[in-house]
């Protein structure tokens, strides 16, 4: 009897592993994004929850957003593209999707709505939707400086702080780009935030962003990566340093650098997925995107990075950080007491106008 | 008298030959036709032992820069993307905005672009290689192309009132310009130049002329850079060079052990030594040398760059120098001082220009390698200490500006061919000896 039971149960149980194994032969997707801490926060928020779902997937990450737009590129033109979805930048992708190297996205049918009911192409915080383009999370580039560099009574408090190397001696430690910096320079010296690119967009704004850097231009540290930003601080190299908001909050409450975030002017950008054109997985791509954009989702990664979500409805899903038990709400850069002065980055502008004001800007920084 | 009849023997073997009269070897061929089939072997074997390398190098060497330099002239996009336009371009003068036949070749043109399939439209790259020309000449295509499906006649005003751009000559003046399959435009650019509304090369503006005083410095810093390679290693060479072989070895790989560093760690140590809260500066400050608002500034300007790459590329130098030294008989330098000569001009006149051999490999390995490093400039250099390979390695993953990327890249290498053909030419690349 029990034997006759076991064969039963055997043939059962391999006439399912037979007919699973039909329907679902096993798949990697292979995704590109930016290594880290960021990785590690979509690896736990995003692949594992999908992956669980979906048993025959496994997700492979790749570190190359860094140079995902060259790869992309090189892919595309060797007719060859092994990557299924990307972690970029709006300005980057704006230029893969001309060169019609991505996917173009239809927002409401292919993502999810919110819980109640809102289509995507609304719940998305306003103008981060890309014609190619799916955000992720909303991060800014902040100042951030060494209290024990300054005195008690007269810790810095905003960007103009940054220019005035009388009250507020020490080294900078800026990104060696012309993006945040011009921005800044003009912020400092009296535009309004509103009106910053259209100042920036004539000759004289241009002018005028670089005769204020030229005030600071001496004490100035240039970094590249972006770890490097923290590490100077860290090591007492400089007293202020521009970072990202996710590494400077790992640096401070994780690390344990003694340091301080100046929300004033942060710059507010948005990072997300692009689907790479006739990927090798295209079907199981949307199927993961759907998943892993969708309200609940996006809220869950900001439990293990200080990014905030960029759809509308997950900001009040945002809870504490997984490992910390910090609350996580304050330290979003869309939190509102962060958000009283933003800068949003102009992309448009930025890839219409990048390619002059970056050569004016090494120029600049080889005088 | 044996010995010799043997060789007489021999001799009438080696000089056989057939009933005409020709020479042959012992089995009867011809001896003419057995060398050649003997050299022919040969020169399959060379070739087959040859042949992996060499495909290896044409598929990953040649073919790929022949390809980079093929992409600094390569000039598809404003071609393939508006032909009817380029052609009622050409009664244009040159001059003001053109007239509405050029309007509605370029509707037309946008019309049919907009019906391929998204891979083959070809308005995206026509927007991004105006925007090389023209700052926002991008979002003038990119705009435009949404709404012209709306367009109405006439379509010169809507164009204009589309976007700005569309009403200023400059815009035509560079479609007209750089409507051809090949341009220069890229190499114009790279040496800081650009073309004015008359179509003549001039230099740009001074506020955005990068490229030639990065060329200028890439060079002085790898120049420096040999230079204190060979002021640190020629010591240590000459050193090791004297030592018996075991404890020669051992030093060897205290001079070798930077190879074995990953190039990342070892820049992090570089960057923990040099910085002003550093090890060094720290030390002075503690030995009371220097005050401690007098801090060195070690990093992050052409210093680090030079001291970092002068360590990375010191056994470089060093091993040609070794290896060459090592073949000098030290009885050269005694027999020197045996007539007569001071130590220093034995040294000044037979030691030395032995070494030049080796001095000369040092020199081009280390030359040629630091002037196309990045990764070390870009981490220590800061703004001052960065070199022409940044800005390749910038437009190749950033702007994806690929044939500005690729002149600068010819320009490089022709330039590095240039100087190797001056040391040729100056010192003969014979003598140099690697090892």
């Amino acid at each position: 009897m029990s034997s006759k039971l076991k064969l039963i149960g055997l043939s059962s149980a391999v006439s399912v592993l037979a007919l699973s194994a039909a329907a679902q032969d096993p798949v990697s997707l292979t995704i590109v994004s930016w290594g880290g801490a960021y990785t590690a926060s979509q690896q736990r928020a995003y692949h594992e929850p999908f992956m669980e779902a979906n048993p025959h997937v496994t997700i492979i990450n790749d570190d190359g957003s860094a140079n995902a737009l060259a790869s992309l590129r090189a892919q595309a033109q060797a007719g060859n593209v092994t990557w299924d979805l990307v972690d970029m930048l709006p300005s980057d992708a704006q230029l893969a999707c001309d060169e019609g190297i991505i996917l173009q996205i239809d927002h409401d049918a292919m993502l999810a709505a919110a819980p109640d009911g809102t289509p995507a192409s609304e719940d998305f915080l306003p103008g981060s939707l890309g014609e190619c383009f799916i955000p992720q999370i909303v991060y800014s580039t902040v100042l951030t400086y060494r209290p024990g560099a300054f005195p008690d009574d007269a810790q810095p408090s905003s960007i103009a702080d940054l220019f005035d190397v009388e009250n507020f001696p020490g080294r900078r430690a800026l990104q060696d780009r012309p993006g945040t910096n011009l921005e800044w320079a003009l912020y400092a010296d009296g535009v309004d935030p509103e009106d910053i690119y259209e100042v920036l967009s004539t000759p004289e704004g241009v002018d005028r962003a670089f005769a204020k850097l030229d005030t600071i231009k001496d004490h100035i540290i240039f970094w590249t990566e972006g770890a490097q930003a923290p590490q100077l601080l860290a090591d007492g190299e400089v007293a202020f340093a521009t970072g990202y908001n996710g590494r400077m909050f790992d640096a401070i409450e994780v690390e344990g650098m003694d340091a301080d975030i100046i929300w004033d002017g942060q710059v507010v950008e948005w990072d997300g997925w692009v689907v790479p054109a006739d990927g090798p997985n295209e079907e199981l791509v949307m199927e993961y995107l759907y998943f892993a954009t969708d309200t609940q989702r996006l809220a869950d990664q900001a439990k293990f990075i200080s990014y905030g979500p960029a759809r509308a409805s997950s900001a009040g899903l945002v809870g504490e950080h997984a490992d910390l038990g910090i609350d996580m709400a304050p330290h979003m850069p869309t939190a509102p007491e962060n958000y009283f002065a933003p800068i949003v980055l102009d992309n448009d502008f930025w890839v219409d106008y990048g390619d002059e004001l970056r050569e004016r800007f090494a120029n600049w920084m080889l005088q | 008298m044996a010995i010799q009849s043997a060789t007489s023997e021999e001799g009438a073997i080696g000089t056989a030959t057939d009933s005409r009269g020709r020479l042959v070897t012992s089995d009867g061929t011809p001896l003419r036709r057995a060398l050649e089939r003997a050299n022919r072997r040969r020169k399959l074997t060379a070739l087959a032992l040859v042949a992996p390398l060499l495909a290896f190098i044409l598929i990953f060497f040649a073919f790929p820069i022949a390809q980079m330099m093929w992409r600094s002239v390569d000039n598809p996009q404003i071609v393939n993307a508006l032909p009817r336009t380029l052609v009622a371009l050409e009664d244009w003068d040159g001059q003001g905005v053109p007239d509405e036949p050029v309007f509605a070749a370029l509707h037309a043109d946008m019309m049919e672009d907009l019906d391929r399939p998204r891979r083959e439209q070809a308005i995206g790259p026509l927007g991004i290689r105006l925007n090389y020309e023209l700052s926002a000449a991008r979002s003038a295509i990119s705009r435009t192309a949404r709404s012209v499906p709306n367009f109405e006649e006439p379509y010169r005003d809507a164009f204009t009132d589309a976007h700005r751009l569309w009403g200023q000559p400059e815009l035509w003046q560079i479609i007209k310009r750089e409507g051809r399959p090949l341009t220069l435009s890229y190499y114009v650019a790279a040496l800081d130049r650009e073309y004015d509304a008359d179509g003549n090369i001039v230099k740009r503006p001074e506020n955005r002329q990068i490229y030639v005083s990065l060329f200028g410095r890439t060079l002085a810093l790898s120049v420096a850079i040999t230079f204190m390679t060979f002021i640190l290693g020629f010591p240590i060479a000459y050193y090791l060079s004297t030592l018996p072989m075991r404890y020669a070895n051992l030093l060897m790989i205290a001079v070798l052990l930077p190879f074995w560093t990953s190039l990342l760690v070892r820049t992090s140590a570089w960057i923990v030594l040099l910085q002003q809260q550093g090890v060094i500066n720290n030390a002075l400050v503690g030995m009371g040398f220097i005050g401690d608002d007098g801090r060195f500034s070690l990093i992050y300007n052409q210093t680090g760059t030079i001291i970092a790459m002068t360590h990375i590329l010191l056994p470089f130098m060093v091993l040609p120098l070794y290896s060459v030294m090592r073949t000098i008989p030290p009885s050269y330098m005694r027999a020197a001082k045996s007539l007569g000569a001071r130590p220093w001009t034995a040294f000044r006149r037979v030691y030395f220009p032995q070494t030049l051999p080796g001095i000369g490999a040092g020199g081009v390995l280390v030359f040629i390698i630091s002037i196309g490093y990045y990764i070390t400039p870009a981490l220590v250099g800061g703004q001052s200490g960065r070199m022409i390979s940044n800005e390749i390695a910038r437009h190749i993953q950033q702007s994806l500006n690929w044939g500005l990327a690729a002149a600068l890249g010819t320009m490089l290498l022709v330039g590095v061919l240039v100087l190797y053909w001056l040391y040729n030419r100056l010192v003969g690349a014979d003598s140099l000896k690697l090892g």
